[in-house]
């Protein structure tokens, strides 16, 4: 009877050296304190959590939250002309505008028209900013507030009154090298 | 005749009653109190807060836990055997007060004119008595894992089962150095030959064995195989919610307070101070309890820093290192104080 050959297809598996019992001792001591000392070192440097809703995580200026509709600051006008193209671009679908026109009696925007429903149903919303890159007039931004969370669907549909509103400023803006 | 060991009493009878409820209370008072520490203390480890919301400082987290558990309806599993089920978590918690009751928190004291001793009992058969309770806490572990009937449980049972035969032999071989050494059985007598030089100085290897077996008694970190949250789901306690659950923590927690108070006592000169410090002796328990919590930070750093052993690891750690290591340190300690 020869003996079991594995052939050339089976290849020595590559091990560490098996631990003497200095080395051994050495790993099992040295390691462990190495190991306290790591985890000690936790506690001085002390904890990265942030504690959430007391201290907020700042926002880069950048940063895609909730829209902001604006007014030219001199006129005290809304900048929205009611042109829909925002509407237009939106991916989600989730911005409805129904345009009417100016009267000399009643004038909200600048334009011939104004927007006499704006309405942003956030629950859809995707913050993807194509609304705000379609705009003509820049009158719809993306802002910094990103706690939008609520009880019912129907709150989330934020309208034109609830957007031309100054935000209440919520988030903190990360400074310049943070 | 002495039935079973002799038992030094000097104080009249209710002032052993008032002793035990005052051991007691204070124990128990301090537990709720350790697992908020041990979380804490463990976030910290991890670099995080741990829990900071209930309360001051997140300290009113036990008090919350408690009625929550306290209020759950009782439930348990139709293969599981009922009274079993019940009792397994009583033992458990019973062992490990009996334990304490050896625990000394101080000399013996004159409190209004009598004689008391700062400790439940001091028997002359100090270390037996804990490692005899110790192994009947064994069948609460196993009990609960088996009356359980659930295959977690059991494995965690089963290993219990094992892992505590293998390590108390090295636990209690180490501490027989001790033993020699002091010349008594006694709990106190041991702490009182301690007035020289600590006993974790001559002992010192008799002290690591000790350790490292009453981290795998105690079933914690890194040896908390019995346990072992992410293969075993919980282990023995799987099944057991509200109340049992809570008594079996507690019992964790107690077994963690009575080891450490014994590795105090033994290695570490109980109630004495070094330096030649010889404060009153109302200090002598609060020196004490300051030990304990040394050594359970010790426990938890510990627990932080290590992760779980295999089973292979577990058992040729115990039988292969630990138990010749014991021996021959019991070995050198006999020579040396017999020559």
């Amino acid at each position: 009877m020869t003996p079991y050959d594995p052939g050339a297809d089976v290849i020595e598996v590559q091990r560490a050296p098996i631990p003497g019992p200095v080395r051994g001792t050495y790993r099992a001591f040295g390691e462990t304190l190495r190991g306290l000392k790591t985890t000690f070192a936790r506690i001085v440097e002390g904890p990265s959590t942030l504690q959430y809703p007391e201290e907020k995580t700042p926002v880069y200026p950048r940063f895609r939250g909730r829209h902001k509709l604006h007014r030219f600051e001199d006129t005290g006008l809304e900048k929205c002309v009611g042109c829909s193209l925002c509407a237009a671009a939106c991916p989600a679908d989730c911005i409805r505008v129904v345009a009417a026109e100016n009267t000399p009696e009643n004038r909200v925007s600048a334009g011939e028209r104004y927007a006499a429903v704006y309405e942003i149903n956030l629950s859809r919303c995707i913050f993807c900013g194509y609304c705000e890159v379609a705009c003509p007039f820049d009158a719809i931004t993306m802002g910094h507030d990103y706690e939008m969370s609520d009880y019912t669907r129907s709150d989330l549909i934020f309208t034109k009154e609830m957007l031309l509103a100054e935000p209440i400023e919520r988030t903190p803006l990360r400074t310049e090298g943070e | 005749m002495t039935p079973f060991a002799l038992v030094t009493y000097f104080e009249p009878w209710w002032i052993q009653i008032i002793k035990a409820l005052v051991i007691f209370g204070v124990a128990f008072a301090i537990l709720p109190i350790l697992t908020v520490y041990e979380r804490k203390l463990l976030g910290r480890f991890q670099g995080r807060y741990g829990p900071n919301r209930v309360g001051p400082f997140g300290l009113m987290q036990p008090l919350a836990e408690i009625v929550k558990f306290a209020t759950k309806e009782p439930s348990r599993p139709t293969t599981s055997v009922g009274y079993l089920f019940r009792i397994a978590p009583a033992i458990a918690i019973l062992t490990a007060v009996a334990g304490l009751a050896l625990v000394p928190f101080g000399d013996v004291q004159t409190i209004f004119g009598y004689r008391v001793g700062l400790y439940g009992i001091d028997v002359s058969v100090g270390p037996l008595y804990v490692f005899a309770f110790a192994g009947i806490s064994f069948y609460g572990i196993m009990l609960g894992g088996w009356s359980s009937g659930s295959k977690y449980s059991f494995l965690g049972a089963m290993r219990a089962a094992a892992q505590l035969i293998s390590y108390e032999v090295s636990q209690a071989l180490s501490l027989v150095g001790v033993i020699i050494t002091a010349g008594t059985l006694s709990l106190t007598g041991i702490v009182h030959a301690q007035r020289g030089m600590w006993f974790f100085i001559p002992q010192f290897a008799g002290f690591l064995v000790f350790m490292l077996a009453s981290f795998a008694e105690t079933n914690r970190a890194p040896f908390d195989l019995v346990e072992a949250d992410a293969e075993l789901v919980g282990g023995y306690f799987t099944e057991y919610g509200g109340t049992g659950f809570v008594a079996y923590l507690f019992a964790e927690y107690m077994n963690m307070m009575v080891v450490s108070g014994i590795a105090v006592t033994m290695f570490f000169g109980g109630w004495l101070l070094p330096f030649g410090i010889h404060p009153p002796g109302w200090v002598d328990p609060i020196v004490v309890i300051v030990k304990i919590l040394l050594f359970i930070t010790f426990f938890i750093w510990i627990r932080a820093t290590l992760p779980r052993l295999r089973y292979d690891q577990l058992m040729s750690l115990g039988w292969k290192i630990l138990l010749p290591l014991a021996t021959l340190n019991l070995l050198v300690t006999a020579i040396l104080v017999a020559s």
